[in-house]
């Protein structure tokens, strides 16, 4: 068995702590040590964005950090989104205008979304399509995730979340 | 034309969420790779690394002793597997091949082929495993054109496949394992007697589903020589069927559980890890995880063919179509049985002809063995034809679009392989072209064009069961078989909503495994919303005809006096709402519970036409698409959201295809591009809105018109880009995908 390292990390806003070997990725831990399956490996090798979590605030793929690099950060994955009960605009939003087909990108999407309308509250479709394009959809050709985007945008600022 | 105008049902038309949406968005749905339980080990394939090799030995003893390792497993594991056809719904399949494509036996067809596989207690020690089995290899010339492979000299595949053409088999053995011939009219008489002659060839390279989500799967073989399989399929009875059938074991022993699934397009139908991960847990007694690698994915999973084609077409002066000629050879991959079939059947479904002649040849070569791609076939035999209507049209000088609506297909046509068309819209569909927006506009600047093209896949039938239970509190569980891919579940409840008068909310369906539902063919063919929805509305005749003798019990009377409007039960002035009789039921007799099953042999024929501006950058040939515009018969749209999505997801995989997908092979046969960067799918920024039209021109099989619209979207448009290329360029690119490079090339030698 190869030598694990400690790591302490916040996750979704709750303290973490787990053991990892220094060859497992982030997307590894929080899937298969924490649980937290919400973020998906589609080709991990960084090139599909099914794994996106916000790293201290920045959208990566999380196939492509290592697990012990999440020492000290912060970290918010899909399943830090909703607040309790209460989904997100930009998860209403995705709902709401059938963004989702399949649904395995969609969790890529939707952190990625999140931190472009957190730099941007109010991006152009250009904007838009140039933040989410290292996220790959095969189902929905895209159009309704933009649309779900823009209209989250619109519905943040009514209630400002 | 739209389905918002005229609400002629409460449920159906309107676009209420998904009933499967949170778990979704939350990060919280089961997919294949999320499925954990105790003593899970982890399985790992070992691939070929030759195109084509024999398999001289395998020595697994170094992987057998690591520490770790719990099973090693080579086809030496599988039964012998004699040339039996199982007929797997969508389509039969030689369960040899089928056997020798998940296991390789003597030898290995393409690089990436499974070689042996070996589960441990973590990945990192199954790797190391797989590392150490040597495998001897006695590499042979191999062949992955198709012009190539067919040629009397090629490397042979398979020594026991002749052509069998129209029933007469070969003397030799050959890589073409069947050429077909659909005949129909006198064609050299209508050829020599047309005014205008029309002959071009067109090429397309291997393309793939590009799935979000690989393969993966679970097998638990228990002490009760009971097996399980958690998987991503598109067709959970289909899995279980050939999992039994290679494992040569009763379908009742295995219990497939369909968990939710990224993505199929066709490529989740073949099994692949399923009686992998089987023959590995039988042989250690423990569940086993395997997920595809995403190079494997593309090296030994399903592409759909790369094809070479040629098309003639004459016409008379005045735009009538009446000689047709179509050469089609598609890619087989490693073993026989492609996509050539339905791609003969498609090449002329658009247009009402007299006169005409397709010959098709389904060729073995070293690449992946092909599956179905959304429309598998049409969309290559489209982009030939389409494109040839375009030279016709400006040979006759008259506009394309009234030359697909004189000529078009229409209730009564009779197709070349045969059926006669019942009713249909393709008319409807160009006529909503011809009045929308988009081709009405002017486009205008330099370097750009519009081009149109039409599309047409079957849309089958097939078999389907569901089941309902009421609940006390006017609810009803909808338990039914087909896999959902892209929101399936919320088109068939709405279905049973729509038919007991209730909500769609009050509808909470499930997907059901091989266990506690009926047999359910696979979420392809474009049939779920159809024949799933069709058995939905069964189940929902069901469950009323039931209450209504609840009804008729509490009023003393007969069930035939109760009658029944929008989910109200009423006799002689009483009247109880569904939710009212729901609570009773206890008192009443017990539960109701509806079943529904179809057996659907009938096509829905699903017609689309797209529209597309394009603009090409002379210095770099570039194509960016500025406008795009997909219409399309849906027959009724149950829920247009999806109905769009559908039209808009196959348009953007129509646009990959075109423009820049395919499978870039080495000198040696190796894929040069299996990574998602490299092989370059469309991403946000490459494409604009889809702008869709949904025409509904009700299918009288269906009791709420369906025709299902999964397919059909991704046809058209390779040839839409071609012929809007060529208003852009003045240059007929008559191989896909149009790259950039190519592009380039042939605007540059056009200028010469």
């Amino acid at each position: 068995m190869a030598k694990k390292t400690h790591v302490t990390t916040t996750i979704n806003g709750e303290p973490y702590e787990f053991l990892c070997q220094a060859r497992q990725s982030l997307l590894e831990v929080l899937r298969d040590t924490l649980q937290l399956t919400g973020s998906k490996e589609g080709c991990n090798n960084g090139n599909c964005g099914a794994c996106t979590v916000l790293l201290d605030g920045r959208p990566v793929d999380s196939c492509l950090v290592l697990a012990v690099e999440a020492e000290g950060a912060e970290i918010e994955t899909v399943e830090g989104i909703a607040c309790d009960a209460r989904m997100h605009p930009l998860q209403q939003c995705f709902l709401e205008g059938a963004a989702l087909q399949c649904g395995i990108c969609t969790p890529g999407f939707l952190v990625t979304a999140k931190a472009l309308l957190a730099k941007n509250p109010n991006p152009t479709e250009e904007e838009i399509r140039f933040q989410l394009a290292g996220n790959l959809c095969r189902c929905t050709g895209y159009d309704k995730i933009v649309r779900a985007v823009q209209a989250a945008a619109e519905k943040k600022e009514e209630v400002a979340v | 034309m739209s389905t918002d105008t005229k609400p002629q049902y409460k449920v159906i038309g309107t676009r209420p969420i998904r009933h499967d949406g949170a778990d979704k968005v939350t990060g919280r749905a089961i997919y294949g790779a999320d499925v954990k339980m105790a003593g899970l080990l982890a399985g790992k394939v070992l691939r070929s690394p030759h195109a084509h090799a024999r398999i001289k030995s395998i020595d697994t003893s170094a992987a057998e002793a690591l520490d770790g390792v719990f099973a090693v497993t080579t086809a030496a594991d599988l039964p012998d597997l004699q040339n039996k056809i199982a007929d797997l719904g969508e389509g039969a399949v030689n369960l040899a091949h089928l056997g020798a494509n998940v296991l390789a036996h003597d030898k290995v067809l393409y690089k990436g082929h499974a070689v042996a596989a070996v589960a441990a207690a973590d990945i990192y020690i199954a790797e190391e495993a797989a590392a150490l089995i040597k495998v001897e290899y006695e590499p042979l010339p191999s062949v992955t054109w198709i012009l190539d492979a067919m040629k009397d000299d090629a490397p042979l595949l398979h020594d026991d496949v002749h052509t069998d053409s129209m029933g007469q088999m070969s003397d030799n053995p050959s890589n073409i394992s069947t050429h077909l011939h659909f005949e129909t009219g006198d064609v050299d008489a209508a050829f020599a007697a047309a005014d205008v002659v029309v002959e071009q060839e067109y090429r397309t390279a291997s393309v793939h589903q590009g799935y979000i989500e690989p393969h993966v799967a679970t097998a638990l073989w228990n002490s009760e020589n009971q097996l399980t399989i958690w998987t991503s399929t598109q067709g959970s009875f289909t899995a279980r069927q050939q999992t039994a059938e290679l494992l040569q074991i009763p379908v009742s022993q295995v219990k497939v559980i369909p968990c939710e699934i990224g993505g199929g397009f066709g490529g989740k139908i073949a099994v692949y890890l399923e009686p992998v991960a089987a023959l590995l847990s039988r042989k250690c007694g423990r569940p086993v995880k395997m997920v595809m690698e995403r190079d494997a994915c593309f090296e030994a999973t399903g592409p759909t063919p790369g094809s070479f084609m040629r098309i003639k077409v004459g016409a008379t002066k005045d735009g009538k179509i009446t000689a047709g000629e179509a050469y089609l050879a598609y890619d087989a991959g490693a073993f026989p049985g492609g996509m050539i079939g339905p791609g003969c059947m498609c090449v002329f479904s658009c247009v009402d002809l007299a006169n005409a002649r397709v010959d098709g040849y389904d060729v073995c070569m070293n690449k992946p063995k092909t599956q179905a791609y959304r429309a598998p076939g049409a969309t290559h035999a489209a982009y030939a034809f389409e494109s040839v209507m375009d030279e016709l049209a400006e040979k006759l000088e008259i506009d394309p679009l009234e030359l697909r609506l004189q000529n078009a297909a229409v209730e009564g046509t009779r197709r070349v392989d045969g059926p006669v068309y019942p009713k249909i819209g393709l008319v409807e569909t160009l006529e909503a072209v011809k009045a929308s927006d988009h081709w009405n506009s002017p486009l205008e600047g330099p370097n750009r064009g519009r081009g149109l093209a039409a599309g047409f896949w079957f849309n089958i039938g097939l078999k389907s069961s569901a089941a309902g239970n009421v609940n006390a509190d006017g609810t009803v569980t909808l338990i039914e078989g087909s896999t959902d891919i892209g929101g399936s579940r919320a088109s068939i409840a709405m279905q049973l909503a729509e038919t007991l008068g209730i909500t769609a909310e009050q509808v909470h369906p499930q997907v059901g495994d091989t266990d506690s539902v009926g047999y359910t063919d696979v979420t392809g063919g474009s049939r779920v919303t159809f024949a799933t929805g069709y058995a939905a509305y069964n189940v929902g005749l069901d469950i009323e005809g039931q209450m209504r003798e609840r009804a008729a019990m509490i009023w003393e009377c007969a069930a035939e006096d109760v009658s029944v409007e929008d989910g109200t039960y009423s006799q002689n002035g009483q009247s109880m709402s569904f939710e009212e009789l729901a609570g009773k039921l206890h008192e009443t007799g017990g539960p109701v519970v509806g079943r529904g099953s179809v057996s659907k042999d009938c096509f829905t024929n699903g017609f689309g036409a797209h529209i597309v501006d394009v603009e090409v950058d002379p210095d770099t040939g570039k194509t960016t698409i500025l406008r795009y515009t997909a219409v399309q018969d849906a027959g009724k749209a149950i829920h247009p959201s999806y109905v769009e999505g559908q039209m808009q997801g196959g348009a953007v995989q129509g646009i990959g295809w075109a423009l820049n997908e395919e499978y870039v092979f080495s000198d040696d046969d190796q894929m040069e591009n299996p990574t998602f960067l490299d092989y370059r799918m469309p991403t946000c920024l490459d494409v604009p809105m889809i702008d869709t039209i949904i025409v509904e021109v009700p299918n009288p099989d269906h009791p709420y018109g369906v025709r299902g619209v999964g397919e059909t979207p991704i046809v058209a448009p390779p040839a839409a880009i071609a012929n809007a290329i060529y208003g852009a360029t003045g240059v007929r690119m008559r191989e896909l995908p149009m790259s950039p490079p190519r592009l380039w090339k042939a605007m540059s030698e056009s200028k010469k």
